[in-house]
């Protein structure tokens, strides 16, 4: 919320001064025009009173109203419009007071053009502080909002990299390279390269970006060649990618995770050598990824449901399509299969 | 001396003899890519020293040396970071994190050559025990039946019950035993789902389909399996924060 001007003791007491001032000069001015005491004071409070009235209301608005653009043309409006308020009423107000002081009256109506601009000014300079005011607060409260949003985007960043990292992977894939420096110093050169690729993959995209399939595989091929150097003969793969699949679209990063989650769920639930089968077709509409892994149904504990770390993939699915149909898992004897559906027409769509 | 080393990785398994060509006197007598083989190479071999990866197919490196019958003294090899491994600080010989350095695995070794066998014995088994106190859990418990490896998932648990030095697990399947105390299982499992209701009982609190008065201020649970346990006051006030009634 933007702090008003009015908040605190400061400003009453300067606007209180500033009046009081105003009523002393004007009276001692009135004075000298040749009228008593009683008369000049009277002119001077009535006058500076509503004015004052008037310097406040503009200020309480502003809180609530401040012009953008043409802003300035706002200014002299309302400055005008208000002195011409104020004019009419402290006019009538005095005569009333003074009906039978023929001079005075005389006084008054010559003293029109003096009074109008002199209260013109003060309401503009009124109103320019309360805009300089409430600006500068603005401004400072757009900052503060700037700051906090880009620091939660660095948090998010920092989260997203380090989900992305893969800790584990990461440290067993250097675990293999340093095996590897020893006694066969090219192959871990070779690996290093593909880490490196993988990682420089994984960094160079957005969560949100759409990438044709081909491009996906390319990248998760990088991981299985380095999957394959750490688990050797045991994991085998085996892509089946129909023509049309390939061309497809598919938000970045989300199909590496699962099968990262199937080689997991494969190779740590059975003893033997593990066939990954990742498969790519079209169908109404949709591209259709299934990935199936080898699972054993009597010790398996999480076979309901998508858990194995699949939560996470939902979730973005959830985030980018509004669906939570996308994701099925499957498990047919001691095969679990994980299907990803990706809507295609979702920008045509709208067109129909 | 004799060493085995355990891991699913090849490469892995040869970091480890890479630098135990260092130390002659010391053997590697088998390796093994996972615990099933495992267990039999330690009842085979005997051996003095073991190089034990945690994260491997079907049962994990704990859960094998939980069914060995009496572990040799056990440097762990693993790129696992998580709040366990940090716990077991205390009580293990030592953990290396992958990759480590020659200069680590050095330090490894002269701790375990400073400690004498009967310590290593002690400090193993202390390790063991101490699985339980940590914030560890498991879904599944991994034990011995008739010379077969079993798997159980806890899901599949009706209940335990406490046998002498032993507990009996309850499943649909039969019952089966385990060399370890109540206390372990009920810090093991998941507080949410095993209540100890009885000193000789943890109960599968999803199986409760009744809980009706018994004699003078005892309870009794009736499983939807039709069977009927004793609840201690103690163990009826704990039913009754968690189930809230």
């Amino acid at each position: 919320m933007v702090r008003s001007i009015t908040t605190g003791k400061g400003f009453y007491i300067i606007f209180c001064c500033w009046w009081l001032a105003w009523i002393l000069v004007q009276a001692a001015m009135v004075e000298r025009a040749g009228f008593d005491f009683l008369i000049a004071f009277t002119d001077a409070l009535c006058c500076n009173i509503l004015l004052a009235g008037c310097c406040a209301l503009i200020v309480n608005n502003m809180r609530f109203y401040l012009p953008r653009k043409e802003r300035y043309w706002y200014l002299l409006v309302v400055s005008l419009v208000e002195s011409a308020i104020w004019l009419l009423m402290s006019k009538w107000i005095l005569k009333l007071l003074f009906r039978s002081n023929v001079a005075y009256q005389a006084f008054l109506d010559q003293s029109v053009p003096i009074r109008y601009i002199l209260a013109f000014l003060m309401i503009g300079c009124m109103a320019m502080i309360a805009i300089l005011w409430y600006t500068l607060q603005e401004q400072q409260e757009n900052d503060r909002r700037k700051e906090d949003a880009e620091r939660l985007a660095k948090d998010a960043e920092l989260l997203k990299l380090r989900q992305q990292l893969q800790p584990h992977f990461l440290f067993n894939s250097l675990n293999s390279i340093s095996a590897l420096a020893g006694s066969q110093p090219e192959k871990a050169r070779h690996m290093i390269q593909q880490l490196s690729d993988f990682l420089r993959g994984t960094l160079k995209k957005e969560e949100h970006q759409l990438v044709t399939l081909e491009d996906e595989l390319h990248h998760l091929q990088l991981y299985l060649e380095i999957e394959k150097v750490r688990f050797g003969h045991r994991l085998q793969t085996a892509i089946n990618v129909r023509e049309e699949a390939g061309k497809l679209l598919i938000p970045s990063l989300l199909l590496q995770p699962i099968v990262e989650n199937a080689i997991k769920f494969g190779l740590y639930d059975t003893i033997d050598t593990v066939l990954i089968s990742l498969d790519a077709a079209q169908r109404k509409g949709m591209l259709e990824l299934t990935v199936t892994n080898p699972f054993d149904e009597t010790t398996a504990v999480n076979t309901q449901g998508t858990g194995f770390g699949l939560a996470s993939i939902q979730r973005r699915l959830f985030l980018l399509y509004a669906r939570n149909d996308l994701l099925l898992t499957h498990a047919n004897g001691s095969v679990f299969s994980t299907t990803l559906l990706i809507p295609q027409n979702i920008y045509e769509g709208h067109h129909h | 001396m004799k060493a085995i080393i355990i891991d699913d990785e090849f490469l892995a398994r040869n970091m480890v003899k890479e630098y135990l060509q260092y130390y002659p006197e010391i053997e590697v007598v088998q390796e093994c890519s996972n615990g099933f083989e495992g267990i039999k190479a330690i009842q085979q071999h005997q051996p003095d020293l073991l190089f034990l990866d945690i994260q491997m197919p079907k049962i994990n490196g704990f859960e094998m040396l939980e069914l060995v019958e009496q572990p040799p003294a056990v440097i762990f090899t693993t790129a696992f970071e998580e709040y366990a491994i940090k716990a077991f600080e205390a009580h293990a010989i030592d953990y290396l994190l992958k990759p480590f350095s020659k200069e680590r695995f050095d330090k490894a070794m002269q701790k375990w050559q400073q400690l004498g066998r009967q310590e290593m014995a002690l400090q193993t088994g202390q390790l063991l025990e101490g699985l339980g106190n940590q914030p560890f859990r498991s879904n599944r418990i991994v034990l011995k039946d008739n010379g077969k490896i079993k798997i159980i998932p806890t899901a599949n648990i009706r209940y335990l019950e406490s046998a002498d030095d032993y507990v009996k697990i309850h499943t649909a399947e039969g019952a089966f035993l385990k060399n370890r105390t109540m206390q372990y299982f009920e810090q093991q499992l998941d507080p949410q789902q095993f209540v100890r209701i009885h000193r000789s009982y943890l109960v599968n609190v999803q199986l409760i389909s009744r809980i009706d008065p018994y004699e003078k201020d005892g309870h009794l649970a009736i499983l939807s399996v039709g069977v009927r346990l004793p609840v201690s006051k103690s163990g009826y006030q704990k039913l009754k924060q968690l189930l809230g009634i």
